[in-house]
């Protein structure tokens, strides 16, 4: 299993996996902590509608990703404040008509697209080294929003109607985290796929959840699981193919190996947590 | 002569078709120490949420500081019920406090100063030692005072308090009662609850809002009034004041 990392297919794989890890540890803190999952896993689905208008109009289809993604964040983002109870259906709509508008740009697109179900699962295969790059630049473009923005972000997520009146611009803030949301999922598209794009950046960091006490302490652990359900899913998938002639694409073993690690974080804790109160109470 | 805290002048606000304030006027000075009591669902939400800038009235006029109420945020202190948070949030108290500071710091960047302002005012509200803590860690009462100094570290000229009271059973040093009487010099301390007796204990004058307003220059209430407000007879045995008899609101 470890000869793949000789190879230059899974290097480039590896490496996009890690660096995707990067913005989904520390995007999805965000979205966890905030409790937006759900419009998350909206935007990740609508970008799927830029996939297919890339394949029909000839331009790269993660390009279309980031512009679908950025316009969906901004609807919804703007309709959070506007529709209140509304919001989950618009959400829905957003997240089915996103994969509907996608699959109807690829039927209307001439001949036959080889490399679809990599957009929706993830790949070993089809990591070209200009997506490795494109992936470094959005982290860099993330890190460095996070890095001057991080304390407005924690407010608006922690308190949004209290930063407004401190004078915090929440509104535009909410707005410019969404649109990082949409853009660490365009990290993750190659590698994992829209469909489960969703789950890493959750997973992770609820998995980091009970060993911090602060955002940013999730945020390093959140990146460190992340980080290794890549690694695993990626030589599992290699690795099923080479020896069992299993095909399966990394995306889903990547998000169940993440799965695993939240049970064994949660329950790890739980039993630490039980053991130092009957500690406490032996005392 | 300084502009008065809040200006509100025939405020009427309808949520859906249902009027939920009518023709509400209001003055709050400089440093005054006013409670806004009434029932539930008599409008003291979507009163402070004017006050705050964050919903328009539909008509009237709102001034916060002299200024139209947007332009007010970062001048008027906020201290939401401390109930609606989510104690899984993972943050300490310390960072919680310099959200305060957010507004006044350029593009969100927090320094030395900052700081140095966040632990004053941890210091005035008697919670220094729990500057690092995490805030699934505090009492009601504790984040009650972590939200408090979050809203003094913003050095408002108005502090608006919703529902202050549960934290009243707890003693930690001297009650914050007192100590918004001591704020009250510095800035207009406006306290919104439903609580009658615990509060008018301490403030300095009450307005009753059931819709509409009704304004006393003092804090004395009287069955009456309060009856007037909640549509119904209120029991004040835990009121320790004696209690001069005004006149009945005229559209009672």
């Amino acid at each position: 299993m470890l000869e793949a990392l000789s190879l230059p297919f899974f290097q480039r794989v590896l490496l996009a996996g890690l660096l995707a890890s990067v913005a989904c540890g520390v995007i999805g803190t965000y979205v966890v902590a905030k409790r937006i999952a759900s419009l998350s896993g909206g935007l990740s689905h609508a970008a799927f509608g830029g996939v297919g208008l890339g394949y029909l109009a000839g331009f790269p289809p993660i390009v279309g990703a980031a512009g679908f993604g950025l316009a969906a964040a901004l609807i919804v983002g703007i309709a959070q404040r506007r529709f209140g109870s509304g919001l989950d259906t618009l959400i829905s709509m957003v997240w089915a008509v996103g994969m509907a508008l996608g699959i109807v740009f690829v039927a209307l697109a001439p001949g036959y697209a080889p490399d679809l179900m990599s957009y929706l699962f993830g790949s070993l295969l089809f990591v070209p080294w200009e997506y490795v790059v494109a992936v470094a630049v959005l982290d860099a473009a993330i890190l460095a929003a996070v890095l001057f923005f991080h304390r407005s972000f924690e407010a608006v997520c922690f308190d949004e109607e209290y930063a407004e009146v401190a004078g915090v611009r929440a509104e535009g803030l909410f707005l410019a985290l969404l649109a990082l949301a949409a853009l660490a999922i365009v990290t993750l598209i190659r590698v994992v796929g829209v469909i489960l794009a969703i789950a890493l950046l959750t997973i992770p960091a609820a998995a980091a959840r009970p060993w911090v006490e602060t955002l940013r302490g999730m945020m390093g652990l959140a990146v460190a699981i992340c980080a290794a359900s890549m690694v695993g899913g990626l030589l599992l998938s290699y690795g099923l193919g080479e020896s069992f002639e299993i095909s399966i694409p990394p995306g889903p073993l990547v998000i169940l190996l993440a799965a695993v690690l939240y049970l064994v974080s949660v329950g790890l804790r739980s039993v630490l947590e039980r053991g130092a109160r009957a500690a406490a109470t032996a005392a | 002569m300084t502009a008065p805290a809040a200006e509100l002048a025939g405020v009427s606000l309808s949520l859906r078709g249902n009027p939920v304030l009518e023709d509400v006027s209001l003055r709050i000075e400089a440093h005054d120490y006013l409670a806004v009591l009434g029932p539930n669902g008599g409008g003291k939400t979507s009163l402070l949420k004017i006050l705050l800038g964050l919903l328009s009235p539909d008509r009237g006029s709102v001034r916060i500081l002299g200024r139209p109420a947007r332009r007010a945020h970062g001048q008027v202190g906020y201290v939401p019920q401390h109930v609606r948070f989510d104690l899984a949030f993972p943050i300490r108290v310390m960072d919680v406090v310099l959200m305060g500071r957010l507004g006044a710091a350029r593009f969100g960047r927090i320094g030395a100063q900052d700081r140095a302002a966040a632990e004053a005012v941890l210091e005035r509200v008697e919670i220094q030692g729990l500057a690092q803590r995490p805030i699934g860690a505090l009492s009601g009462g504790q984040l009650q005072r972590v939200l408090i100094a979050r809203a003094l570290a913003q050095r408002p000229k108005l502090l608006l308090l919703d529902e202050p009271t549960a934290s009243l059973d707890e003693r930690i040093g001297r009650s914050v009662w007192e100590l918004f009487e001591e704020l009250s010099e510095e800035m207009a301390v406006v306290v919104v609850s439903h609580d009658v007796g615990a509060i008018s204990r301490y403030v300095r004058s009450v307005a009753c809002l059931n819709r509409r307003l009704h304004a006393h220059p003092s804090k004395e209430l009287t069955p009456e009034i309060l009856e007037a407000t909640y549509g119904g007879p209120v029991d004040l045995l835990a009121h320790g004041h004696p209690h001069r008899v005004l006149e009945p609101h005229e559209d009672s």
